[in-house]
């Protein structure tokens, strides 16, 4: 199988999809001209003309509500955040107007449509563009959250993301754009809400998303040099939440430990570990632990924001902790 | 007396737009004085708990909502905001669905999960129905949008829909509602900007809120977009006032912006004691009012004897009355309601702990019968 970037494998799955269905477009900041502020739709300007590659003004809410508008008519709009950061200042209309618009319409008008962008921290930008913003939005019912961390799961999830019938939020990592995989030329989805166990294991589960998933294989290299088997799951979704794949091998290891990179309040990783102690009350040996980005916002200097972020150390630590082999 | 008069703006010629058959202005007072009765009775309802939540009514603006929509195709799309019930209605949402909406019943037309504020009718083209302040304004442009994307895209044709997009004069100070400005002048969609403009957001008067209040139009100007003071008390004026605007959005598909002056005879919502304003104000208006207006007009004419006014009044009465019967007899939502909808599988993607109880039961009911 030949091996593409993270970036090569989000726009096959756009191109393939505006040339399958021609109510799908692209819309959002430098995605046509430019060529997309992260090279992401490069050449897709050229490829489907200006009236489905559409460039936007610095606008966020604007151009978020518009493309709610156009899937309340049946389009599929994909509106491409340059970075979910940006995201905030459009939170009505892709918190209040999306992910609501077939429940309070009675089911008259639906919102397919998909809402894509950088998403975490990494690249010493400073706290306001370096959000994760999937704690915050996984809150909300009516949408669906996806954040591959392969190459391979990129172009399955977000190909599925676009003919998904409801509001899907697609996080990336500007970080892992770069990053290298097999991919399959053709076109291929992967069901949103299922996991993958990306490293079968029998001593500790270690469930994480999106780009901590990678410092999950690092860490569980080193852990078994130290003797201990770790099983990483990577949830590829958060909304839904694959939690049968995570509690059948917390069933099999019964230890576990959630690695999310969003703040530790209310969020992704507590309701894991919620839904782990619920599922596998009696089943666990420790209770689960959870490591996240410290409740801090994130600095700017390196190595500040590296001690602040998921790092194969941290999930070290908390699987020796975890295992009682601290 | 709040001093903004629409005589004072710039005024659209209008004259020469010539009026549709005698059978066409009678429908528009039939549909004025249906608003203007459904929304009486909503208020009686409010006052005996059958309906709840918040409402806001229409009485005074009825030229506007009937006037704009008439001069527009039937498929062209509508957008508004929370005062919604007028525009529902002109679109031709029967009186007993968006009755049985406010009572919080399954016969309403978001089967009682909308309410007053989010009034959507897919069959007549009306998108809501929107709650905060603005937000429906991005949408409108995106509706515009998706009208010309089909039409140019998808039919290989040339754009030919236009949307009409309301906003109250409350909505002008939101962020929101400039970016839709900008983008549908600088993605040239063809959108109407229509600002009812009632003098009041909320409790707090234009000029108060609002810098250059009394020339809204100069803020659509500096969007370098097409732009009119229109005179929403009298329905002859708006849909003449409209007719060449729709007209030209719709050849050029260029986005346009209405300042409509008009008067909401009633508070904000139900429970605002008008401190705001005074009572000879208020008079003032009222004896603009569009239904009393129009019928004038026709008698003037000889197209409308005093007898058939009284005998359209009394039928119209009648039906609303049939209306909130029908709505008092449509049962409410059963609890499945409760969970349909949010996603469009029918039970959604539900996992672990966001499963609701009445859902894990239904599974595990079904679990247990085998099916």
């Amino acid at each position: 199988m030949r091996e593409i970037s993270f970036r090569d494998a989000l726009r096959e799955a756009m191109t393939d999809e505006m040339r399958r269905d021609e109510r799908v477009f692209l819309i959002g900041e430098e995605v046509a001209e430019y060529d997309g502020a992260y090279k992401v739709s490069k050449g897709m300007l050229a490829q489907f003309g200006p009236k489905r590659v559409i460039d936007t003004p610095i606008s966020e809410s604007g151009f978020a509500g518009l493309g709610i508008g156009a899937a309340m008519m049946g389009l599929r709009p994909i509106v491409e955040f340059m970075s979910w950061s940006f995201s905030l200042v459009a939170a009505d209309p892709i918190l209040n107007n999306a992910p609501k618009m077939l429940y309070m319409s009675g089911g008259q008008f639906g919102c397919p449509i998909v809402f894509r962008g950088n998403d975490g921290a990494g690249g010493q930008l400073g706290s306001t563009h370096s959000w994760c913003v999937e704690s915050l939005y996984a809150n909300v019912p009516g949408l669906k959250i996806i954040i591959p961390s392969t190459p391979y799961s990129a172009k399955g999830l977000l190909t599925q993301a676009i003919q998904d019938d409801d509001p899907v939020f697609c996080l990336e990592s500007e970080r892992m754009l770069a990053l290298t995989g097999d991919v399959p030329e053709e076109s291929y989805t992967i069901p949103i809400g299922s996991a993958d166990i990306v490293r079968p294991g029998s001593d500790c589960t270690i469930v994480s998303f999106g780009r901590p998933v990678h410092f999950c294989l690092e860490a569980a290299e080193a852990l078994a040099k130290e003797g201990i088997d770790c099983e990483v799951i990577d949830g590829r979704s958060i909304k839904p939440l694959d939690i049968e794949t995570f509690s059948a091998s917390v069933r099999k290891t019964n230890y576990c430990v959630v690695v999310d990179q969003s703040w530790a309040f209310a969020s992704v990783g507590s309701e894991v570990a919620a839904e782990l102690h619920r599922l596998c009350f009696d089943d666990l040996d420790n209770h689960v632990h959870r490591v996240h980005s410290d409740e801090v916002p994130a600095p700017y200097a390196q190595n500040l924001e590296q001690e602040m972020l998921p790092n194969a150390r941290k999930i070290c630590e908390a699987v020796r902790s975890a295992t009682y082999n601290a | 007396m709040n001093q903004i008069d629409p005589t004072t703006e710039s005024r659209c010629e209008t004259e020469a737009v010539p009026l549709p058959p005698t059978e066409v202005l009678l429908e528009w007072l039939r549909d004025m004085m249906l608003i203007r009765e459904f929304e009486v009775r909503s208020m009686q309802a409010y006052q005996n708990r059958l309906a709840g939540g918040f409402l806001h009514v229409y009485n005074g603006q009825e030229a506007v909502a009937v006037g704009t929509i008439a001069a527009v195709n039937p498929d062209d799309p509508v957008i508004t905001a929370y005062r919604d019930h007028g525009h529902a209605l002109a679109r031709g949402m029967k009186p007993e669905v968006g009755m049985a909406e406010l009572f919080g019943r399954i016969g309403g037309c978001a089967k009682g999960k909308g309410g007053s504020m989010h009034f959507f009718d897919a069959e007549h083209h009306m998108y809501g129905g929107h709650g905060i302040v603005g937000a429906q304004v991005p949408l409108g442009a995106g509706l515009a949008f998706a009208t010309k994307y089909r039409d140019e895209v998808i039919d290989g044709g040339a754009s030919s829909h236009v949307t009409l997009c309301f906003m109250g004069d409350g909505a002008i100070n939101q962020g929101a509602v400039h970016e839709a400005m900008n983008l549908a002048a600088v993605l040239e969609l063809p959108v109407i900007f229509i600002v009812e403009n009632n003098l009041y957001a909320m409790g707090t008067a234009v000029e108060r809120c609002t810098a250059a209040g009394s020339h809204l139009i100069e803020r659509a100007r500096g969007y370098g977009m097409n732009a009119a003071c229109l005179e929403g008390m009298d329905v002859l004026d708006v849909y003449r006032g409209m007719k060449p605007l729709v007209d030209r959005c719709r050849e050029t598909s260029r986005p346009c912006w209405v300042d409509m002056r008009c008067y909401r005879f009633k508070g904000h919502s139900m429970s605002d004691p008008r401190k705001y304003r005074t009572h000879e104000e208020e008079e003032q208006w009222e004896d603009r009012d569009p239904i009393e207006r129009l019928a004038a007009w026709l008698v003037d004419r000889d197209l409308l004897t005093g007898e058939a006014f009284k005998r359209l009044g009394k039928e119209i009465r009648s039906e609303i009355r049939q209306a909130v019967k029908w709505a008092e007899a449509s049962p409410p939502p059963g609890m499945e309601e409760l969970y349909h909808d949010v996603y469009a599988e029918r039970w959604g993607p539900y996992t672990g702990t966001s499963m609701p109880e009445f859902l894990q039961r239904r599974r595990n009911d079904q679990e247990a019968s085998g099916a």
